[in-house]
Parts: structure tokens; sequence; C-alpha cells
């Protein structure tokens, strides 16, 4: 098992170095250094020579893959792309273009982003677990097709939708939730219980649809059909058998997206002003603030990887006969 | 079942005495009645350090904490410079080239010099740079285990004070050319500031790595220090406009000791430098900066003391603004910035009583100014109802359209370029656009030189007569006609090319993203299609955009221009030939060079304001409208609107330390939130109830399920 | 049927193309062909050729009776097709010729890219208030100073240029309306009895049987087609037609937007946008997800290897920030050769273009991994195995054996990604990374709409137009790709 997760981390590697590669390469297409340091010096009275001061200061004079007058080793070593990627691998982010330390402002702003995402997920597994049990237990019946029909619909509406009329009737109309805004702390509730209530409606129509999906599956099986013979009432078999069996793939679709909730959700965060990842990430961009979107794409990849290894792991662990190897 | 009813029942009971009062307010229910101002920002600043920092977003919070010099009187208009933390305004006199004393400026002038003399006894705020154990300073080389356990500038529990000598000015004036700080204005005050770009060099090679250079030991020979309190600044030639850069946070003081403490490379790391954690004299320090979520400036225990003006523009007293005049300033204790990056909820919260005033976003004017029958702009009923007020200034800025004079189509010197320009200067009818976009806040422009700003004209001497005519007392723009005339004129009759017959394609450099942006391109779509010109527009991102404008390969473009200070040569300068954007890298974005012009704003540069002056202007100014370089566009007009608790409030938009002038009703403010947000709670029961009769059938069903299964 | 009839679709089709051909030849346009364009045009290739192929394979052609014989999905794809039918209309782009200019012999095009949709649509198209109106408003939505007949000022609502011109009188409008509504549904019946009869009259002729009895089936359901499901559909769909365009000349029937253009018009405008996004993404790296899935499942070591690698790679990287990076090289590209892209509408095309390239990119990873392991286990079936110990060559196996195996899985993917899609076109362009702000698109439309919602009286028409018609689509498409699912996959749940 340890082994097993060792050989995955270290295939981690490369792959997080081809991430570097691309995303680089791709950032400093769009957005040269030139580039940076006239966003960052604003647009009144900037001269040539504040420019090439502002590059030297961050080492953004240098090329960018492959020093030519450099020797040896150092060839490779004294450019842009090895000082700012290197350092990645020990999580040391340095500083965004506008100075300000990336790691303290990912510790600062991830707890936001979870305080939403979390309750988020729970809650809406709760009730996409409640509702597709509802429709299993009278499949064929009127609730069930009333049931799928609602997902579908559900399903049909883009979740900027739900976003602006939600905010629009509870917290304009009916002045239940502050708008926008965020404190730390216990007051977080009253900011997160609109986006978290939101998040949940958005997510029934595919989850639940989804879930009746498996638990309909898991419900045809033989050792079912076994079960109600023996005389166990429809109840039981559902949550002892059925529930049990159906969590499997439901608990690894999950974990999947377990560590990437740290990511925080962008729209959400945007429009309710949480000042978590999502909308450090969107700032980012918008600032083309070069070194926040690599460090949050980085982590991104390094927080996929691990959901990975995460789920092959719990496959093990719900299902013996799977082993690791 | 009943259990659970219980703990539900529980719940609810919790939560709605958890939060009596307001539900939606989204402040600390324990602050509500402090003597705050609750107010707002959009982008987190950047820079907050007085040598670098140039942005508006950036000056509400530099204004309060920095004191220049001088500073603009706060109610009195045509803008007044008044003395600050300065006994008196600097004093000037003039050099000619053999060092000889001046009468006046009339002479060859070689130098300029400001004698500024301080007020004796002001303080810094308390802050950890000046915090000392007998003769050291406690925290100027700190240790790594002392590193450790700092994460802001807060965590140094220790801090001190000292009186405000001429020597802080000067050392700001210093680190105006220090080579790691990359400030904005060391290009144009190393034109004027007497040996400044030498000094930037000599500091350049003084320098070694990240060391600390202390800027005391270098000495700058345009700037003296007198006595202790008074200090003189030696300008090259004659630059009347410089005492407006002196009220600037650019030129406000900044204590040796602060450039000491922040150089250590461990608190840098940490962010903890003056770009973050401000250290001056004024009424407010930052003592919250968590630029995340919430700026909070408090009072400064130990700000030196300042009175409500007593004396205002004519209507003042009768608008209210002198009541407290001769009070001790500032009025508030705290001021709470919060992140508010969208419009909508930012307006939501302040109709909701949360912010206290406001700017007005195109589209919730509709809701907040209603017209009278003469078409004067009012509060609407629904405003006037919630006791909310206006307050309107023209905003010293102007939004134009430049035409590349660069290009071989629409910009030169020719005569058929020049008509194509007055052709589409008429048909670009900006009437419509403040009407559609700015909801009638602006006026159209009739000139570069926006009103409140000397050289702009009233009435019939100040209109464009190229584009507009006088009729009845009125201003009105020509018809399309004759701009349809002027187009043939240039040789392109119906907008196809009379030598060719190919339509004329015109290429308008954009950088569109948001949402209302497809609503303005298609705008002005159509105003060239009055014409019969193609309009293609070139959207790309901001620095594709500069750099095709550095380059000057722009066409057509669309700039603005916010006034430094309120003269007309700050606005005149954006057309200067050696100011050329693609040549030089200046802010002439069009290119536009005149000898005949440029020589008229040289001449008019140095003028003091008069007649004499308003006459060149006026050549300039109509050089200019015959050239036509710019569609002129726009000079928006700046609303505020504000709650009824909000005491003392004007529009001022020079100067940018009004805060300590504002005062707070807050036992209204209370009453007032609370009356404007009740909760209303009932369709929430409804949908409940609506869930639980949904579920009842499916529940029943269930039941029955169950009993036929087991029996 | 026979051969005969074969041969008359043939002469019908090659005469049709020839009127084609005459009418594009002859027409006094400049014809643009932008690159979605192009695309679209290869798509549709692609899907008539697929389905001439399918109908001359009973096996394939099975799972497809089995889609259309469902009602739900048969009324779903009528629905789905008018929109494609907007779509395509909406596709074929020119430039009208200038009138000539006397003395010069030259011919110049208009600037302006027009498609046979906005053709169409012409009087909807130009008819521009001056700012926002409500729907059927005959004045503008927010007061301005007028001049009276008297000189005086009077602060009012000023009429509307166009819509609801004709009338003297606001209380004219609720009679014009209903009659223009009785109207526009006699007409709509008329025509929809007419190709009902027909319809009719052509089954009875295909099956024998007499008019009647083919009629009294149809009513009663007992056909193998659900005919009636679709006639009633297509009823709506007439309906809707003629009373939206009757009505949509007099009066603006979603009201207009900020510079007072015609929302029903943005609306309609934003469907090929909408199907744009929906189907080329998945279309443009189709030959790469085939291709590399395949391979990798097919050929394993050491190219599994590197084709694992790479999807990986970029897979890991979180997809927005992916394609906000793309999206800024191809406005850089874009704005580096302005040589290449003459008109707005190119421009707009060209990012839609790469739009729907690079979620391509960020898609594709999902259907290689589900091709590869499909490939691994196709391979070791016996029928593979045996044509491997035959020495069937390797390119032959995977044309004959392995492709069309897993043809259905490519369907079910790209029936399933559209709906997706489409609602992603929107929050990428809220997040600002999505199509050019200049183009029509839902994504725009609700974007804008977003600050109208803070007006104070609400302008609420703009997003409630962009919702329908999404809503209509996105549902469409979801039911009719839950009936291909069912149909296509033989393990599904029914």
């Amino acid at each position: 098992m340890i082994a097993y997760i060792i050989r995955r981390l270290l295939y981690a590697v490369p792959i997080l170095i081809g991430v570097n590669i691309l995303t680089f390469w791709l950032f400093f297409v769009v957005n040269t250094p030139d580039d940076m340091a006239h966003m960052q010096l604003g647009m009144k009275h900037v001269t040539e020579e504040a420019v090439d001061n502002w590059k030297a200061e961050r080492g953004y004079d240098r090329p960018l893959f492959y020093n030519e007058q450099q020797d040896g080793m150092s060839t490779l070593t004294d450019t842009i792309f090895f000082d700012n990627s290197l350092r990645l691998f020990v999580f040391d982010f340095g500083q965004s273009d506008d100075g300000r330390d990336i790691g303290y402002d990912i510790s600062e702003r991830m707890w936001p982003s979870l305080a939403l995402a979390i309750p988020t997920l729970i809650i809406g597994l709760l009730v996409n677990l409640t509702f597709a049990m509802l429709m299993a237990f009278f499949r064929g019946s009127y609730v069930d097709l009333s049931g799928v029909i609602l997902c579908v619909v559900l399903m049909s509406i883009s979740g900027l939708f739900y976003i602006i009329g939600g905010q629009w009737l509870v917290s304009k109309v009916l002045h239940l939730v502050p708008i926008s805004g965020y404190q730390p702390g216990v007051d977080a509730w009253k900011f997160l219980i609109l986006p978290v209530v939101i998040g949940v409606i958005g997510g029934i129509g595919s989850g639940s649809r989804w879930y009746r999906t498996i638990f309909l599956e898991e419900i045809s099986r033989d050792y079912v059909r076994t079960a109600r013979a023996k005389g166990l009432g429809e109840r039981l078999v559902l949550f002892r058998h059925v529930l049990r069996n159906a969590l499997v793939p439901i608990l690894t679709g999950v974990v999947v997206v377990i560590p990437l909730l740290f990511m925080g959700s962008l729209v959400m965060e945007s429009f309710f002003g949480i000042p978590g990842l999502g909308s450090y990430t969107i700032d980012a961009i918008n600032k083309q603030d070069f070194a926040i979107v690599r460090s949050m794409v980085f982590l991104g990849s390094v927080l996929y990887i691990i959901g990975l290894i995460l789920t092959d792991i719990s496959y093990t662990l719900v299902d013996p006969r799977i082993r690791l190897n | 079942m009943r259990i659970f009813t219980f703990i539900s029942l529980c719940m609810v009971m919790a939560f709605i005495s958890a939060c009596d009062g307001a539900w939606n307010n989204p402040y600390p229910a324990d602050e509500s009645d402090d003597n705050t101002l609750y107010s707002s920002f959009q982008e987190r600043p950047k820079h907050l350090d007085p040598a670098i920092s140039y942005s508006s977003n950036e000056i509400v919070f530099t204004g309060q904490i920095y004191e220049p010099v001088v500073q603009y009187h706060y109610l009195k208009r045509p803008y007044e410079l008044i003395p600050l933390t300065g006994e008196a305004l600097p004093k000037v006199s003039y050099v000619d080239g053999e060092g000889n004393t001046l009468e006046d400026a009339s002479g060859d002038v070689a130098y300029t010099i400001y004698e500024i003399t301080l007020q004796p006894g002001i303080q810094y705020q308390p802050h950890p740079a000046f915090a000392r154990q007998g003769d050291d300073y406690l925290y100027h080389a700190l240790s790594g285990t002392e590193l450790a356990s700092i994460h802001t500038l807060y965590d140094m529990q220790q801090s001190g004070s000292r009186e405000l000598v001429a020597d802080d000015y000067i050392y700001q004036i210093k680190r105006l050319a220090h080579p790691g700080l990359n400030s904005p204005i060391l290009g144009l005050m190393s034109e004027y500031i007497d040996g400044l770009g030498e000094y930037h060099k000599t500091l350049q090679q003084a320098r070694s790595g990240d060391e600390w250079l202390d800027l005391r030991d270098y000495p700058l020979t345009g700037v003296e220090q007198v006595d202790r309190y008074t200090y003189r600044i030696k300008i090259k030639g004659n630059y009347p406009q410089f005492v407006y850069w002196l009220a600037m946070p650019f030129f406000a003081p900044i204590p040796w000791e602060a450039d000491r403490l922040y150089s250590q490379p461990g608190l840098i790391e940490k962010n903890i430098t003056l770009d973050w954690y401000p250290v001056g004299t004024g009424p407010f320090m930052l003592t919250v900066n968590n630029p995340n979520l919430q700026m909070v400036m408090s009072r400064n225990p130990n700000f030196h003391g300042e009175k409500y003006p007593e004396e205002g523009a004519p209507g003042d007293e009768a608008a209210g603004m002198l009541v407290d005049a001769g009070k001790s300033l500032p009025f508030i204790d705290k001021v709470v910035f919060s992140l508010e990056k969208e419009t909508i909820p930012y307006w939501n919260k302040f109709l909701q009583g949360y912010y206290d005033a406001s700017g007005i976003s195109s589209d919730s004017f509709d809701q907040a100014i209603s017209f009278d029958a003469a078409g004067q702009m009012g509060l609407s009923e629904s405003m006037q109802a919630q006791g909310i007020q206006l307050k309107t200034s023209p905003a010293s800025s102007i939004f134009y359209m430049g035409f590349n004079m660069r290009d071989p189509v629409v910009g030169g010197e020719s005569e058929r370029a020049r008509l194509l320009r007055q052709a589409i200067s008429i048909a670009v009818d900006y009437e419509e656009f403040i009407s559609i976009f700015a909801n009638g806040r602006g006026l159209a422009a009739q000139g570069p030189i926006p009103p409140g700003i000397f050289g702009y004209l009233e009435g019939e001497a100040g209109i464009n007569p190229f584009v507009y005519e006088w009729v009845d007392g009125q201003k009105q723009r020509k018809s399309l006609d004759q701009a349809k005339k002027l187009l043939a004129d240039a040789g392109y009759p119906d907008g196809r090319d009379v030598g060719t017959g190919k339509p004329l394609t015109i290429h308008f450099d954009v950088t569109a993203s948001g949402p209302d942006d497809k609503a303005w391109l298609n705008w002005y779509r159509k105003q060239f299609e009055k014409l019969g010109i193609q309009l293609v527009v070139r959207n790309t991102d901001y620095n594709r955009f500069r750099e095709k404008m550095s380059s000057g390969n722009a066409q057509l473009f669309r700039w603005g221009w916010n006034a430094d200070y309120p003269d007309p040569e700050n606005f005149l300068f954006l057309l200067y030939g050696p100011n050329g954007k693609a040549e030089q890298g200046g802010e002439n974005a069009a290119n536009y060079a005149s000898a005949e012009f440029d020589a008229l704003f040289e001449t008019l540069k140095s003028m003091p304001n008069g007649p004499a002056r308003q006459a060149v202007i006026n050549e300039a100014v109509e050089l200019l409208r015959y050239d036509a370089p710019w569609i002129w566009g726009m000079y928006p007009v700046s609303f505020a609107l504000y709650h009824e608790w909000y005491k003392n409030l004007k529009r001022n938009m020079m100067a940018n330390n009004t805060l300590k002038y504002a005062r707070i009703d807050t036992v209204l403010r209370e009453q007032r939130r609370a009356a404007w947000n009740p909760p209303i709670v009932w369709p929430l029961l409804v949908i409940i109830l609506a869930l639980v009769i949904l579920v009842t059938p499916a529940f029943i069903a269930y039941r029955r399920h169950e009993k036929k299964v087991v029996s | 049927m026979g051969t005969l009839s074969k041969y008359r679709l043939l002469i019908l089709c090659s005469g049709l193309l020839f009127v084609a051909i005459g009418l594009i030849v002859a027409a006094p346009v400049k014809w643009v062909v932008l690159w979605t364009d192009a695309l679209i045009f290869t798509l549709m290739v692609v899907i008539i050729g697929t389905a001439w192929m399918v109908r001359s394979r009973p096996y394939l052609l099975a799972p497809w009776r089995r889609v259309v014989r469902n009602r739900i999905a048969a009324g779903a794809l009528v629905v789905l097709l008018s929109y494609v039918v907007i779509g395509l209309l909406d596709s074929i782009h020119f430039r009208e010729l200038l009138p000539a200019q006397e003395g010069s012999h030259q011919q110049h095009y208009s600037s302006n890219t027009l498609s046979l949709l906005d053709k169409l649509l012409t009087p909807i198209r130009i008819q521009e208030e001056k700012s926002y109106s409500a729907p059927f408003a005959i004045q503008l939505f927010s007061k301005e100073s007028l001049q009276g007949d008297d000189g005086t000022t009077v602060r009012d609502y000023p009429r509307l240029q166009y819509g609801g011109a004709h009338l003297a009188d606001i209380s004219q409008r609720k009679e014009d309306i209903t009659n223009t509504l009785l109207l526009a549904s006699s007409y709509a019946l008329a025509t929809w009895v007419v190709i009902s009869l027909l319809v009719v009259w052509m089954l009875a002729r295909r099956h024998g049987q007499s008019y009647r009895q083919q009629f009294k089936q149809l009513i009663r359901g007992e056909m193998e087609m659900p005919w009636c499901t679709l006639l009633l559909m297509f009823l709506v769909i007439l309906l809707l037609l003629f009373i939206s365009m009757m009505l949509g000349v007099k009066y603006h029937i979603f009201g207009t937007d900020k510079v007072g253009q015609d929302v029903f018009y943005q609306t309609l405008k934003s469907i090929r946008t909408g199907l744009v996004i929906g189907t080329l993404t998945t279309l443009v790296m189709l030959p790469f997800a085939v291709v590399l899935g395949v391979a990798a499942g097919y050929f394993r070591g050491w190219v599994d290897d590197v084709i694992q690698y790479i999807y990986t790679t970029l897979n890991s990287i979180p997809g927005v920030l992916l394609i906000a990076a793309t999206v800024l090289i191809m406005q850089a590209y874009i704005a580096g050769n302005p040589e290449l892209f003459e008109t707005m509408e190119e421009r707009a095309d060209a990012r839609l273009f790469f739009l729907c390239l690079i979620l391509g990119i960020t898609s594709w990873t999902g259907l290689c991994r589900l091709l590869r392991g499909e490939a691994l286990k196709l391979r070791e079936l016996d029928y593979v195995q045996a044509a491997h110990a035959f020495g069937v060559p390797q390119n032959q196996v995977l044309s004959r054996h392995i492709f069309p195996n897993v043809l259905h899985i490519v369907l079910i993917s790209l029936v399933l990604d559209f709906s997706g899609l489409v609602l992603a076109e929107a929050v990428l362009s809220y997040v600002g990374i999505g199509v050019d702000p200049t183009m029509h698109s839902w994504g725009n439309m609700i974007n804008g709409a977003r600050l109208e919602m803070a007006r104070e009286p609400m302008v609420w028409w703009s997003l409630m137009a962009a919702f329908v018609f999404m809503f209509i689509l996105v549902l469409a498409a979801n039911l009719f790709a839950d009936a291909v699912r069912d149909a296509f996959d033989p393990r599904a749940v029914r």
C-alpha cells in the first residue's frame, strides 16, 4: 500500500513538470514581462526605464528557458522558468506580481472556500441521496416519474439563473440574509447559508438522477431478490443492502472532488463576495497576475492527483477484492 | 420523529433570537452604534507607499493617512490651496542663471525655489518603527526568532512616536528616485527637481543587493534643509503647477525609521512593507489591513488637530455645510472599507443602509434620479422618501475618442483627413451617448478642458463651432446633412471613396470584455453607419491595446484623462507634440503634432491665470477644434448619493483627505436600518408547507406499501 | 421501393444541388464562409454520410428506430431540429453588393456580413429603438424630456419608433394583438392541416392502406413511429413561428435592450452560438480523442504510457485557467494578424472557433479514457485475436473490428456533452473568457441582464428570453440524450 502510494507520487512528478512547462509557456506567450510591468506600474507617466527596472527587480529580465550567456548548468538554472517553477514543488509560491506573499494569501483564503464548499458537498450529498432513494423506492410510480422529470428540468436550468434569482429573491426582496460579503468566524453562517442552499439546489438535478440510476442498477441484482425472497421488508432491503452497496460508486465519485474543494467555486464566490480561492483565481486572471495563476494551476494539479490516489485507496477500503499493485 | 421536530423548532428559535434587528446586516451586531463610517473598495489597493501610489482607489487610503504640506480647501470653489502641515503656503522665489534672485517670473528664470516651513509639534501616529528602548530601536534589526512570531505589523507590540520634521519631507523626495521603488513620477519630476535624475543614478550605483540605503547619507542638490522645520525645493525653470504636486501624497513625509524598519528582508517576505502598512501624521491610521475582506482606518490618537473650515463657497452655509464650523476634526472614530466587487450588491447594500454613501452606476440611475418638468435632475420620490440626498459636481476629467494622427486615412495634416475627422465628430452623437450610457450624467465636451478648470468657457463662447451651432440661446449639434457634406468634400460621398468606390472602413480599437460593452460597441457602429462608414471593432485585451497605442498602430480609440491638478496645462499637454505616445512614450495618445499648437502651449504653460492666459488658451483650443484630433467626447459629472445621517459631504474632485470632515448620526442610522430591512419570512414558510404537502402523499403511500409488504 | 426509388432520390438530390449552385453563382452577393460555418457544413456532411451508411445496415439502424419510437425523444427531436434549422440559416453568410457608383465599374461589397437568417428577419433586425422598451410596449421604458406641441418641455415616455407605431393609442393595442394572434394561428393551423393530410396520404400509400384506415391508426397511436406526437409538436412549432413573425414585425415581442435592439432577434441569433459550442467542441477534438484513445488501448506499452501522460497532464490543469490562458493567447493572435480577420464577424467567429477548440481540449480526455478502456477490452475478444492469428494487418483490424465497435461510445458522449457545453458557455462568458462580447449569445445576454436586474423597475425581459430559449434547447437535448443512451446502451436501466 505505502509502496503503491509512493510510486504514484513519483509518477506525479513528471505530470507536474509537464503542467508547469505548459502553463508557463501559455502565460508567457500572452503576458510578457513587459506587459506585467505595465500592468503593475499603472497607466500614467510610465517610462521605459521604470519598466526595465521593474523587470530587473523581479528577475524577469532573463531568458525564459535557456540562458545562452551562462555556462554549464546555469544555462538552464539562471532562467525565469527555473526560478519560478522549482520552488513550487516545495509549495513556496513566492510573491505575486503586486508584491504579496501568495502562500499567505492562499492560507487565508482557503478557509472561506472550504466553509462554502464542504457544507454544499455534505448537504448536497444527503439531499441527493434522500431524493434518489425516494425515487428508487417508488420506482415506476408517479413519484418516480415526476421526480425524474423534475431532475431533468432542474438540470436544464443554467446555474447562473439559480444564483441571480436566489440572490434577488432572498436578499433583495425578502431581506433574509446579507446580499454579499463575509465575516470570518461564527458570523460566517449568515453569509454562507444562501450560497450553500443555491449550490445544493443547483446540484439536485444531475446528482439525484445519477444516484437513482445507481440504486436501480443495484436493486436489479440477484442478492436483492434473494433478500426480498427471504421476506425482508422493502425498507430493510433498501437501507441495509442497496444503500450500502450503492455507496461504493457514490463515495468514490465524491472522493475525487474532495481535494478540489480547496480551489473554491469561481462563480459562486464572486457573486457572493466570498473571499475564497475561487475569487482569488478570477481576480488573478482579470489582473493577469501570472504568479498567482500559475500557483493556483499547480495547486489544482496537485490536488487533482491526490484525488486520484485517494480514489484508488478508497476503492480498496470499500471493496477488499481490489488490490493495488 | 418527534425529537426531530423538537430539535428543528429549537433551532428556529435560536435562529430568530440570534439575530434580532435586521437579519441582513453584513456587519457584526455589536458594532451597530459605533461612530463608524461604512464604505467599500472594489479592488485591493496595490500600493499604499506614497512614492508609488497613483491610483484613485489607493488615494482613498493614503489621502487620510499621509499629510503633505498643502491641501485643497474643502468647500471653496474654484479649488484653492491652503496650508496643511505647513505654517503657510510655500514661499516662491525665482533665480536666474547666475544665481541672482529675480523680482518675479517674467524674466529669464533658471530656477524656482519653494521654501516651506512646517508647524512645530506635529506627531506621527503610534508605530513600531519609533519604538525605542534607551537609544536602541526595538524593531530595526529583528532576529530570526523574533521574526518567527511576526505575521502582521500589529504583532510588534511596542510602538512610539516622534515629531514631524523637515527632513522627513526631504527623505520622501529622495525616495522618489530610489531605484527599488520605480516611482511613477520619477521621469516627470527629474525634468523639474534639480538633480533628481542624477540622484537616481547615484543611488543605483550605491545600492548593493537588498541592503537598506540610508538616503540621509546621500545629498540631493535640489532639496535643502534650512532648519528643523524648514526646507527648500529647487525647480528647474518656471513650473507654477509644481505647487499642486506638493498637495499630493508623493510629497508627504516618510520618517527614516519606517524606511529602516521595512527594509528588513524578513519583513518584506511577510508583506510587511510600506506598501501595506503606511505610517503618517494624518487624522486616521490603518488598523486592519486585510485586502481580501476589509480595511479599517481608526482615529490617530496623536493627530495634531485641525478645525472644520469657517467659510465656504456661496451657498454652503444654506446647505448646512458650515454647521460644524470651527469644531475639531475628525468627527468619526473609524472607517470600515469592505471589499465589494460587484456593483449590484453594492447598490443594494447602500439602499439597505449598510453603506453610508454611494456613486451611482448607470443602471441604478432610473431608480435614483428623476427629472422635473424643466429637465432638471433631482432625486426620485422613492429616494427622497428614504431621505437620501444627492450631490453632483463636474468631475474634472474627460472621456474622448482619439484619432491616431499618424494614420494615413484619418490622421495627418491633409485637408481630406481633417474634413473626415470633422464629419465624424458631428456624426458621433455624444448627447445620445450620455443619455443612454451615462443617463445624463455628463456634458458633451467642447474641447479638451472640462468645466471647473481655468480656461473652460460657458455658453456661446465655449462651443465648438465645427460641431455645434448656437441656435436660440442653446447649443445644437450640427445636422447630419452637414456632416455628410463634409464627408463628400473629403472625398467620401456616402462613405465611399470617390476614386475607387470602395466603402470607407474605420477600425476602432477597444478593450471590451464586460457585459455592458456589447451595447456601446453597437452604439458606435450605429453612429458611423449614419454616414455610411463601416466601423470595424478590433477588440483585444489591455496589453495588446497598450502595445498598439505605443507603436502608433491604432486608428480610432477611446481614452480618458483624470486631472492631476486643477490647471489647463494638465489637459492641454495631452496634445503637446513632444509628448507623442508613439515617438516619445508620452501621454499624447493621438500623436497630434502641430508646431503652432506646441508654441501656444509652451507660452500658456507658465502663465498665471488671467485674461492674457485665457486668450492664449482660446487660440490653442480653437486650433485643436479645427484640427479635430479627438472627438471631444464627454465631461463626466460625478454624482454622490448619501443617506441623511451622513453630514458635511461635499464633492471635491481634487482633495482626497475628505473623510476627516464627515460626521455620522449613528442613532438615526440605526433606526433607519431597522425600519428598512424587516425580514419577510412568510414565503419561506409557504415553501416549507408546500414541500410537506408534496411529500405527504408519498409518505402515506409508503406506509401503505410497507404494511402491504409485511402483511 | 427498390432501385427505382433510389434513382429517383438521386435525381432529385442532384437537381436540388444544381439549383443551389445556380443560386450561389447568380446571387448578387459575395458569399462568406466563416471558420465555424465551414465546420458546421463539414458536420452536416458527416451526419448525412453517416445516416446514409446507417440506412443500409439494419443492425446499426435498430437502435435509432428505438430512439425515434420513443414519444418524448421524437418530440425533443422536432424541437432540436427547429433549432438546427435556425442555426443553419444563420450559418450561411454573405456580403451584399453595394449600389454601383457613377463613373466606376468596380464592384464593392458591404463590409457587413449578413446571414440568411438576418435577411429573413430584416424588419425585426433593423427596427431599432433608442433604448429599453418592455415586451409589446409602444413607449420607451424610461421618461425623457419631450417638446410638447405648445413648445413646453414635458417629461414623459416617448413613443417607440417602430414598436406599435401603427397604433394611434395604447388602448388599441389589446385588440390589435388579439387580432394578429388569431390571424397567425389560423394561418398556422391551415398550413398544418395541409401538411398533415399530405403526411397521412404518403403513409397510406406506403403501407398500401386506405386513407381512412391510416388516419384512424395514426390517431390511436398504433403506428410504429409516433406520428401523432410528431405532428402535434410540429403544430406547436408552426404556431410559434407564425405568431412570432407576425407579431414580431409590429411589436418587440421580447422588448428591446439598452441600445434598442430587439431582444427576440438577439435570442434567435444566439441559437447558432449555442449550437456551435455544443456540437463543434466535441467534433473538433473527436479525431484526437478517437485516435489516441483507441491507440492507447490497442497498442498498450509505451504508446499507452505517453498518451496517458498527455491526458493526465491536461486533465490536471484546472479547466477554467487553461481556457483563460488560451483565450488570451488567441486574442493576441487575432490582434497580431488583423489582415486575416477583415470584419467584426470574422474576428468574433475566430474567437468562437478557438473557444470550441480549447473547450474540446479540456473535455476530450474523458472520452479518450473511455475509448482506451473499451479498446483494451475489445482487443482481448476472440474474433480480434483470431484476426491477429490470421495475420490481418493492424490497420485493418482497427478499422474493421475496433473502430465500429466503439462508435456508440463516441455518439453517446457527443449527445451527452451537448447540453453541458451550452450551459458552460454562459458561465464562461460571465467569467469574461467566453465568446466575443460583440457576439450574440445567451451567456452575453445573461451577463448583461445582471446589471439590468438592479434597475428599478426591473428590466427582466433579456434574462427571461435567454432563459426560455436556453432552457428549451437544453431540456430537449437532455431528453433526447437520455433516449439515445437508453437505446444504445444495453445495460441501461429502462
